[in-house]
């Protein structure tokens, strides 16, 4: 028997009820994600890659299906799964370094541990100058590495990001991919990603799910075999990126028709 | 990283001036000046080209408040008794502050939390608030005698509902998101209370705590009216019955001073608790 996978979806729908209009945002989403996989999912808005994400990290219950992470169904949000938003969800009231070790605080952990276990996460995201700052002194770049470092610091197994850079510019969206990267492989932790950019979804993951709207399900899924560091200018990489592109417009297209 | 490069170089620049501060200082505190003192001096030539007969100059009042502060110049009922004057309002302001703060902040919290309390107390608080301070005097004099008691239930009342209207706004419009992410580190029920819900609404509780201080000031007047013997209010009160519009003058500049002053502190203690709010640094 295979090992037991870290993430299994099994038929899940979500359907939301607004004023008497039914949308359904999901529909029999099956996937299943191994531990210390980096899986992205990507697809044009409306095709319920954030639905299924906020599923994951059990901010919304399914109304159809199952989620199941260990074989034990997701009954809310919870440590082992840790959320990095697009827009921060800083606590803006908290300096970089008690942000980071919100979690851990919470759980009443001793303040010598904390400030270890802290300064450790600190210095990973390289914010180490920046430690006692405020998150409305920090740029972007350095927000969205405080809430990844907050998650990590969290313990968490399983780091679910919803288009985590999709706010920054180009230059800090590349530095924060590498990094992240870079994190992911030391610490061998498993990632879902949610992403709508083709590029970003290749150069950071080991499988792409593509989704498409109305309503929105997974449409297919493909392995990405580019050996680790992925060069974005080089042919291999372009290759890839334009046969998913065109199964993402043929998507499109079947849609349209 | 351009961002952390420009945030250094400002805070270095901070630093190494010290003496760059001064002139900022000296130029909005004489700024503040002009309109005051433009208004002094259009006071003083009114009553000097005898524009009115009723109102004494300003160095008049001038000399009246050095007698109602130190005595010595013309000794009568009122001279050398601003103190007593003074602490008796401030007892009745801070006190009547103090209540309705320990009221409204936590009620604020609950209704702005708890939806039962929400539909229980909100209509009827709603219905009273557009009632005067000033419609409650004859009620509150029935209810508490007269006296300093109806004094401090007025001030109390004026204070009351900045105070919870900016609580339960401030705890209703915390984002969403961040008690997504307090649960999603596993912070949830009444611990998410304490460490989000308390320190996001901060900034709102203490805007009404500052305009609940300044309602408290403002009503002090009508809360004296109650028939209390000391206070600034009761001065004003007794100025106008004995048609001394010195002493009124005297009464309305100590209110404004003392009401300033409490408003400085309470902006001070909250720009200290919130220096992590952009909003919150001067």
């Amino acid at each position: 028997m295979a090992e037991l996978p870290i993430l299994d979806l099994r038929n899940v729908g979500k359907v939301y009820e607004l004023n008497d209009q039914r949308i359904e945002a999901l529909r029999d989403a099956n996937l299943v994600v191994e531990k210390g996989e980096f899986v992205c999912l990507i697809g044009a808005s409306g095709c319920g890659k954030s639905t299924l994400l906020r599923i994951v990290a059990g901010f919304e219950p399914p109304s159809a299906g199952e989620a199941l992470m260990w074989d034990k169904a997701i009954a809310g949000p919870a440590p082992d799964r840790g959320m990095v938003f697009q827009d921060y969800g800083l606590f803006p009231w908290l300096s970089v370094r008690q942000n980071i070790g919100f979690g851990p605080a919470s759980r009443g952990l001793p303040k010598a541990e904390l400030r270890v276990l802290v300064d450790r996460f600190v210095d990973m995201v390289g914010l180490t100058r920046f430690a006692d700052a405020y998150p409305h002194q920090l740029s972007g770049g350095m927000k969205q590495r405080v809430a990844i470092a907050r998650v990590l610091a969290n313990d968490a197994e399983m780091v679910l990001m919803d288009e985590p850079f999709g706010a920054l510019d180009a230059m800090t969206r590349e530095r924060l991919q590498d990094e992240l990267l870079d994190i992911w492989q030391r610490t061998k932790l498993t990632v879902l990603f949610v992403t709508h950019s083709i590029e970003e979804a290749i150069f950071l993951a080991d499988r792409v799910v593509v989704m498409e709207p109305g309503p929105g399900r997974i449409a297919s899924e493909h392995r990405i075999e580019l050996p680790r560091p992925r060069d974005v200018s080089s042919p291999e990489f372009n290759a890839v990126r334009r046969d998913l592109s065109a199964r993402l417009h043929s998507h499109h297209g079947k849609k349209a028709a | 990283m351009s961002a952390s490069v420009a945030a250094e170089g400002s805070a270095g620049e901070k630093k190494s001036r010290p003496g760059g501060m001064v002139w900022p200082r000296l130029k909005a505190v004489l700024l503040a000046l002009v309109v005051p003192l433009a208004l002094l001096l259009g006071w003083h030539l009114a009553v000097k080209a005898g524009m009115t007969r009723l109102i004494p100059s300003p160095a008049d009042v001038a000399e009246y408040m050095v007698d109602f502060a130190v005595g010595g110049i013309w000794d009568d009922a009122f001279s050398a008794t601003l103190h007593i004057h003074l602490f008796a309002s401030m007892t009745r302001v801070y006190g009547g502050f103090a209540l309705a703060a320990l009221v409204a902040v936590p009620l604020g919290l609950l209704i702005g939390r708890n939806e039962k309390v929400r539909a229980l107390l909100d209509p009827f608080l709603q219905l009273m608030r557009p009632i005067p301070v000033t419609a409650w005097l004859p009620l509150s004099m029935i209810l508490f005698g007269l006296g300093p008691r109806s004094a401090f239930f007025l001030v109390f009342l004026g204070a009351f509902y900045p105070i919870l209207l900016n609580t339960v706004f401030g705890v209703r419009s915390v984002e969403k998101r961040l008690f997504e992410a307090a649960s999603m580190l596993g912070c949830s029920g009444t611990a998410q209370f304490f460490r989000v819900v308390l320190p996001a609404s901060l900034p709102s509780i203490f805007t009404g705590l500052r305009l609940g201080l300044g309602l408290a000031w403002f009503v002090i007047v009508v809360g004296e009216m109650t028939g209390v013997p000391q206070g600034l209010g009761a001065v004003i009160m007794d100025g106008r019955t004995l048609s001394r519009t010195e002493l009124v003058i005297c009464g309305m500049i100590v209110i404004g001073i003392a009401g300033f002053i409490s408003d400085r502190i309470i902006v001070a203690i909250m720009n200290r608790l919130l220096r992590w709010s952009p909003s919150h640094h001067g």
